[in-house]
């Protein structure tokens, strides 16, 4: 990824924005939506913006679950750990998503393919145990079918 | 515009949507319907429809949830004779089948249809008020879900929407208030205070701006009540903030939503660009003097958000922390202004009085919880779905008759409620009516209404130690009852599913669980160690087999249990040996296979794979 403190995106990002230190969580979002994870030169520019430290924004951001601050995989699975999901079964599917990429939640492959987030809740219990790849919902998943499904991703 | 003519037009709308020279199809399309693939079904209408050079004569429409999320994906179709039928469990590979049936023949297809929908009932099916998960509800804050489209504000006004503002308006504050008060309405985000009460603290304190926040920010692993109304019927609580904003005299509202559910945002910000067409927002409001804006605001992954004060920082651009409390909001909260917070739930209800009177509401319910709660029912149950009942009503009408009972005939052995802030409640209070009192009488609360059905197979100890993994995950780490406790639970509840439990340590359990909930900042610290407090409870024996005998009773901790085969049943069909992730399974063909315990890491895959029940453990 080049470096975000010159992309001339982020700057007329942050200018939709004004100072009010309210701002800053929805600028984070953006800022990650847009560019996928929070880089050094985005923090920096966002405290700038803001008249914040590094320091405060650093404090905001590693708060919540949310921000990243390494890029994600090509694909990203998030595995649902939710109530319902955990009575379904839902540690054998982290487990064989662990086990057929090789990281852990939070981790991103080194060849830069897969990243993996344990999620809290998705809210589609029903569905549990539910795995989502790249913003898809998959219901009613076993450890094997995900499997399958991280294969097909390939 | 006059709020007649404002209905007028909402009516005329609504006639189109019922059009007897059209066909039309609604296909439940919020986030479990899609999980479910509702948006392959409809491609494959449109696809299916265009052959048979019918699509230009059909509407298509996606609604919100109708609760039914176990029969996902769930289709209505009306043909031009106005026979409505609802379809569960709809795949792609089926569509032409139901087009072909309905719409070309005139009949039904037979194997996916579950209902009908329309109000003169049809003999050859039953009618969708005569499901048996519908027969005990009643549904006032899900009215309109799956029912109207959820993206036309014209919908949910020509079925009454909007009144109960026009009606406030009409009142003065004091009034207003004094309805919510008469029809005992309770806080739905779980906590149960008396909203009218809420309103009158904010609206006495004195200031140049107050605020309102819908507080959508539904943490708790296992509730979705509040997803599902966002989706399906938005406006339903953007009223009721309105009607909230009125009466304690704020004039800008905050919808701070969990930035997991991409779809209520989305549907939120939607609906908010056709309130300001409608006139329902900006200044003075259908004509009055009440002037009001809505902004919102995506959380961003922190459950600890959804306490109050600490809801409130995360608006501010901080760390959601949350403060001792006095002051409480309705003194000093948004921006250090008087602000009051109500939950989504909450205020869909708040519309729905307004709309109907406070005596309505109140003949719901019991006499200390008035009116009906939902609650997203998951788990080891056989219908899953989003449901809303009369309070009051007992936990087996809500398993037994709503939920079909627990999963494939196993035996119930509790029902979680409160999520991490709850309880386990065990089978033998399964007559216990669900309302605000009996709930906390048996050590669990009502909390904002996810229900979990757990069956013979889980183990208590390993549902406490799931319960402080999220919390203990989750504490801001501002207080140290919560910081240090929640560590402390959870490192002893581990080591007891590992079998390095000792006696004394279920002693220490409770002392500190005592701690926490007298010495916590909020409500989070307060209510972490209730899981491990009420399995203590209900389920001593089960924490003393770990302890003493090192066994795990339900066979679920992994250290405590090994996986064989039993020879006898094992015909060698090599399921097992396909199924298991770390190729622990060997056998010929035809002859008993053997799992080598060295390799196995007792994942539960064969058992799950095995057909014949030929997968012990022990």
């Amino acid at each position: 990824m080049p470096g975000q403190s010159t992309d001339s995106s982020l700057i007329s990002l942050l200018a939709e924005y004004g100072k009010e230190r309210e701002n800053l969580i929805p600028l984070l979002q953006e800022v990650q939506e847009r560019f996928q994870f929070l880089s050094p030169e985005a923090v920096r520019a966002v405290a700038d913006h803001l008249d914040l430290s590094e320091n405060d924004v650093y404090g905001v951001a590693t708060f919540y679950a949310q921000f990243r601050f390494v890029p994600p995989g090509l694909h990203h699975i998030k595995v649902c750990e939710g109530t319902a999901c955990h009575v379904r079964g839902s540690d054998h599917i982290l487990e064989a998503v662990e086990r057929s990429i090789g990281i852990k939640p939070g981790q991103t492959s080194e060849d830069g393919s897969y990243s993996l987030e344990r999620v809290a809740c998705f809210g589609s219990c029903a569905l549990a145990p539910v795995v989502v790849v790249d913003d898809k919902v998959h219901g009613r998943m076993t450890g094997n079918k995900t499997q399958k499904l991280i294969e097909e991703e390939e | 515009m006059s709020f007649q003519t404002i209905q007028q037009q909402a009516k005329t709308e609504w006639e189109l949507f019922d059009r007897p020279d059209r066909f039309r199809i609604l296909v439940g399309s919020a986030t479990c319907g899609r999980a479910a693939g509702s948006q392959e079904v409809i491609e494959k209408f449109r696809e299916e429809l265009a052959n048979r050079h019918l699509l230009a004569e059909t509407d298509i429409y996606e609604v919100g949830c109708l609760g039914l999320c176990y029969a996902e994906v769930l289709v209505e179709i009306q043909g031009k004779d106005g026979r409505r039928i609802l379809y569960q469990s709809v795949e792609p590979r089926r569509v032409a089948d139901l087009i072909d049936a309905q719409l070309v023949q005139g009949g039904i297809y037979e194997p996916l249809a579950m209902a009908c929908t329309q109000s003169e009932t049809d003999t050859s099916i039953p009618a969708f008020s005569d499901l048996e998960i519908m027969q005990s509800q009643v549904r006032i804050v899900l009215r309109n879900c799956g029912i109207i489209d959820p993206t036309n504000v014209e919908h949910y006004i020509a079925r009454g929407g909007y009144s109960g503002l026009a009606r406030a308006l009409q009142m003065s504050a004091d009034q207003v208030i004094e309805e919510i008060q008469q029809s005992g309405l309770r806080g739905r985000g779980g906590a149960g205070f008396p909203t009218g009460m809420k309103w009158s603290f904010a609206r006495r304190t004195e200031s140049d701006r107050k605020y309102v926040i819908c507080n959508a920010d539904e943490g708790d692993p296992g509730a979705f009540m509040d997803r599902s109304v966002l989706e399906g019927d938005p406006h339903a609580v953007l009223e009721g903030l309105l009607v909230a904003g009125y009466a304690i005299g704020a004039d800008t509202g905050y919808v701070y939503c969990r930035a997991e559910y991409p779809l209520a945002i989305e549907r939120l910000q939607q609906a908010i660009v056709q309130m300001h067409e409608k006139g329902l927002l900006g200044a003075n409001i259908l004509g009055s003097n009440f002037s009001f804006s809505i902004k919102i605001k995506k959380g961003a992954g922190a459950f600890v958000c959804g306490e109050e004060t600490s809801l409130m920082q995360s608006i501010e651009g901080k760390r959601g922390m949350p403060r001792s409390k006095p002051p409480f909001p309705a003194v000093s909260g948004l921006f250090e202004k008087p602000t009051n917070i109500n939950n989504v739930e909450t205020l869909a209800a708040v519309s729905a009085i307004m709309e109907k009177g406070a005596a309505w509401y109140a003949g719901y319910g019991t006499e200390k919880s008035r009116g009906t709660k939902t609650f997203a029912l998951a788990g080891k149950i056989t219908r899953t779905g989003l449901i809303e009942v009369p309070m009051g009503i007992s936990l087996r009408t809500i398993i037994e008759d709503i939920g079909g009972g627990v999963l494939d005939g196993k035996t119930f052995k509790a029902v979680q409620t409160g999520g991490p802030s709850g309880g386990c409640i065990p089978a033998q209070y399964i007559d216990l009516p669900v309302d605000y009192e009996h709930l906390a009488e048996v050590g669990s609360i009502m909390g904002s209404g996810g229900m979990i059905v757990i069956d013979e197979a889980s183990c208590m100890v390993d549902m406490a130690r799931y319960f402080l993994t999220f919390t203990e995950n989750e504490s801001c780490g501002k207080c140290v009852p919560c910081r240090m406790g929640t560590q402390h639970l959870l490192n002893i509840l581990t080591d007891i599913t590992q079998g390095k439990g000792k006696p004394e340590h279920l002693d220490t359990l409770r002392k500190i669980g005592a701690t926490m909930k007298n010495g916590s900042l909020c409500g989070l610290g307060q209510t972490a160690a209730n899981p491990v407090l009420t399995t203590l409870t209900h389920y001593e024996d089960e924490y003393l087999e770990h302890i003493d005998n090192l066994k795990c009773p339900a066979g679920a901790c992994r250290s405590l249990i090994h996986f064989s085969i039993d020879a006898a049943q094992c015909t060698g069909c090599g399921a097992c040996s396909r199924a298991c992730p770390v190729d622990a399974i060997s056998g010929t063909r035809k002859e008993p296979h053997a799992i080598d315990q060295q390799t196995c890491i007792c994942c539960g895959s064969c058992r799950d794979a095995c057909k014949f029940e030929a997968v012990l453990v022990s």
